[in-house]
């Protein structure tokens, strides 16, 4: 009983998986809306590697070609030279200092990022539920967060270099300042939109300011600040980087803006897809962080 | 347990008026259903009750003295959603009650006092018919079970007034019939005084001692906003005229929005 339309896998699966006993009621195979056809997992995987596998290609065709004509080109590096680049500096000890440069730099500029990112979320953490929880707060700082959310960070970064000098301070500092301002909304923003009902009911159960802050917010917010640092961590590496870029011994965009002079692409292309490693990899911790933390907020992974 | 006095309450928002000269008594342990059309503003009447809003001018006596323009342990709350706290499980939303109540600055107790908590709070589950959702979060609980965890929750505190706001308003009906059992089993049991806002008028009948029908009776064609509703209605039941139909097509005539069938059939059940 083939019926026009369904395809031969459709008849199999019915009438093998439930056996004989039940009609298997044919479905004519109906062509869904672009935005109704839903994506099984195996094409989901392909269809998200294909960009990079199209990125990839291009560029091996553009080498290729380049080093062809010239074979010490320094423009678009082999895969193979890259990979020999990145050898060297992850295990072979600089002349200079001794060092293996590449963990010196991740291990600086690491340090520096999670510094400047914890500083700016343990402030988004206790600004923004003291501005969102606490009318005569607000009343105080929400303008002056808003003011200062406007003000362009890298603008500071001169400031900040000639007020806290050249090191790790200033650095820090600017990273923080970069993004605490507009985490500090996004919390105060979320504590707003706590329901009314909510906190009107830990109120009549006894709970006062401070261990309704405990207890209902902080809880409820957690989620929302572990996307925050998610969000906020992208432009932390951008003023890492530019910060590292201006006055550093060490650090990964130190690295990149260093060699940029010899126009050294084996290391820099590493060097950024190392860099884009590492967000991925600090992204995906959070996601896990927010989901162990907050299970009631993923009711879809939990199950 | 308490008693509440309401005299001449008067409640605006800038020009609009929404309740003008409400007054009423209600002795300890009655349960007064409050209905009315919508936005005639019997929510608004609770919420000041629950200190959530205050009244515009008036008088309003809640136990021994004035009210307290705050929320308070005094009076309990069971909104329509919202109502139990979604990052927690079903037993630690019970255990919270303690933890709010003796918890001090943590806000959560320790030791034998957690374990009494913690024995407390199984009792109630398994009264409300919950034990065995006891480590659900709420996001996996139906309405109804979301709702009885709520009234749970609200009566380990000890509230002396129970304020419902259409507690069962977007529960299924057989679900509705279970809860409003459970709801008039616990008032027996613990005698609390109840307002309950709702816009089911066999609900009303069903379950109050006295109804209370919300209207407006001024209005002024050239600006609706100038009167407010008031108590245009208060009828005591007891158990002959509680499901008369006389009085019931009464009311549903005062509201006007459900028809005295179904309201006949709700009381009945």
């Amino acid at each position: 009983m083939l019926v026009k339309g369904m395809s031969a896998r459709d008849e199999a699966s019915e009438t093998g998986g439930e056996g004989t006993t039940r009609p298997s009621r044919p479905r004519p195979k109906v062509r869904l809306r672009m935005i109704n056809a839903k994506v099984s997992r195996g094409s989901a995987l392909f269809l998200g590697g294909l960009p990079f596998l199209f990125v990839a290609i291009v560029y091996l065709i553009a080498s290729a070609q380049r080093l062809a004509v010239n074979p010490s080109d320094k423009l678009l590096p082999s895969p193979a030279q890259m990979w020999s680049a990145f050898l060297d500096l992850a295990t072979v000890p600089d002349r200079r200092s001794g060092d293996l440069i590449l963990w010196v730099d991740t291990y600086a500029s690491l340090l520096r990022l999670f510094a400047g990112v914890g500083v700016a979320t343990f402030a988004a953490l206790s600004l923004g539920i003291a501005i969102g929880f606490i009318p005569r707060v607000r009343a105080f700082l929400l303008p002056f967060v808003t003011v200062v959310c406007v003000i362009p960070p890298l603008a500071l970064l001169p400031i900040l270099f000639i007020a806290l000098g050249l090191g790790e301070t200033a650095k820090i500092t600017l990273i923080a300042v970069g993004v605490a301002p507009v985490m500090v909304r996004d919390i105060a923003n979320r504590v707003m939109e706590l329901p009314s009902e909510l906190v009107a009911k830990a109120q009549t159960l006894g709970g006062n300011s401070w261990t309704m802050v405990l207890r209902l917010v902080l809880p409820q917010v957690m989620p929302r600040l572990i996307t925050c640092v998610r969000l906020a961590l992208g432009p932390a590496w951008l003023f890492l980087i530019a910060a590292e870029a201006i006055a550093s011994t060490e650090g990964l965009g130190y690295r990149i803006f260093l060699v940029r002079r010899y126009l050294s692409m084996d290391v820099i292309l590493p060097y950024v897809a190392w860099i884009t490693l590492l967000a991925v990899i600090t992204d995906w911790l959070l996601v896990r962080l927010s989901q162990a933390m907050s299970p009631w907020a993923h009711p879809l992974e939990a199950r | 347990m308490s008693r509440i006095v309401v005299h001449g309450l008067e409640k605006s928002y800038g020009d609009a008026r929404v309740l003008e000269r409400v007054n009423v008594t209600a002795e300890a342990g009655e349960f007064l259903s409050l209905v009315g059309a919508s936005g005639c503003g019997k929510s608004t009447f609770l919420r000041i009750l629950l200190g959530q809003e205050q009244q515009s001018s008036g008088v309003v006596i809640v136990g021994d003295g004035p009210i307290v323009p705050e929320p308070t342990p005094q009076r309990g709350i069971v909104f329509q959603r919202y109502s139990v706290f979604p990052h927690l499980t079903a037993m630690q939303n019970l255990l919270l009650v303690e933890d709010f109540r003796s918890g001090g600055p943590f806000g959560r107790v320790f030791g034998a006092r957690r374990r009494k908590a913690r024995q407390e709070a199984e009792a109630m589950l398994a009264r409300v018919g919950l034990a065995h959702a006891r480590d659900l979060y709420p996001a996996s609980l139906s309405g109804g079970m979301q709702q009885r965890l709520a009234i749970a929750q609200t009566l380990l505190g000890r509230p002396q007034i129970l304020l419902l706001d259409e507690p069962f308003g977007a529960l299924d009906p057989g679900i509705r019939v279970e809860m409003h059992d459970l709801l008039t089993e616990l008032w027996t049991e613990h005698g609390m005084t109840v307002v309950m806002v709702t816009h089911d008028i066999g609900e009303a009948f069903k379950l109050g001692t006295r109804v209370l029908v919300f209207d407006k009776v001024r209005h002024d064609p050239q600006f609706p906003s100038a009167y407010g509703a008031t108590i245009t209605y208060d009828l005591r039941l007891d158990r002959k005229t509680r499901a008369s139909s006389h009085h019931l097509a009464k009311v549903a005539a005062m509201v006007g929005t459900t028809r005295p069938e179904t309201a006949m059939a709700t009381t009945a059940s």
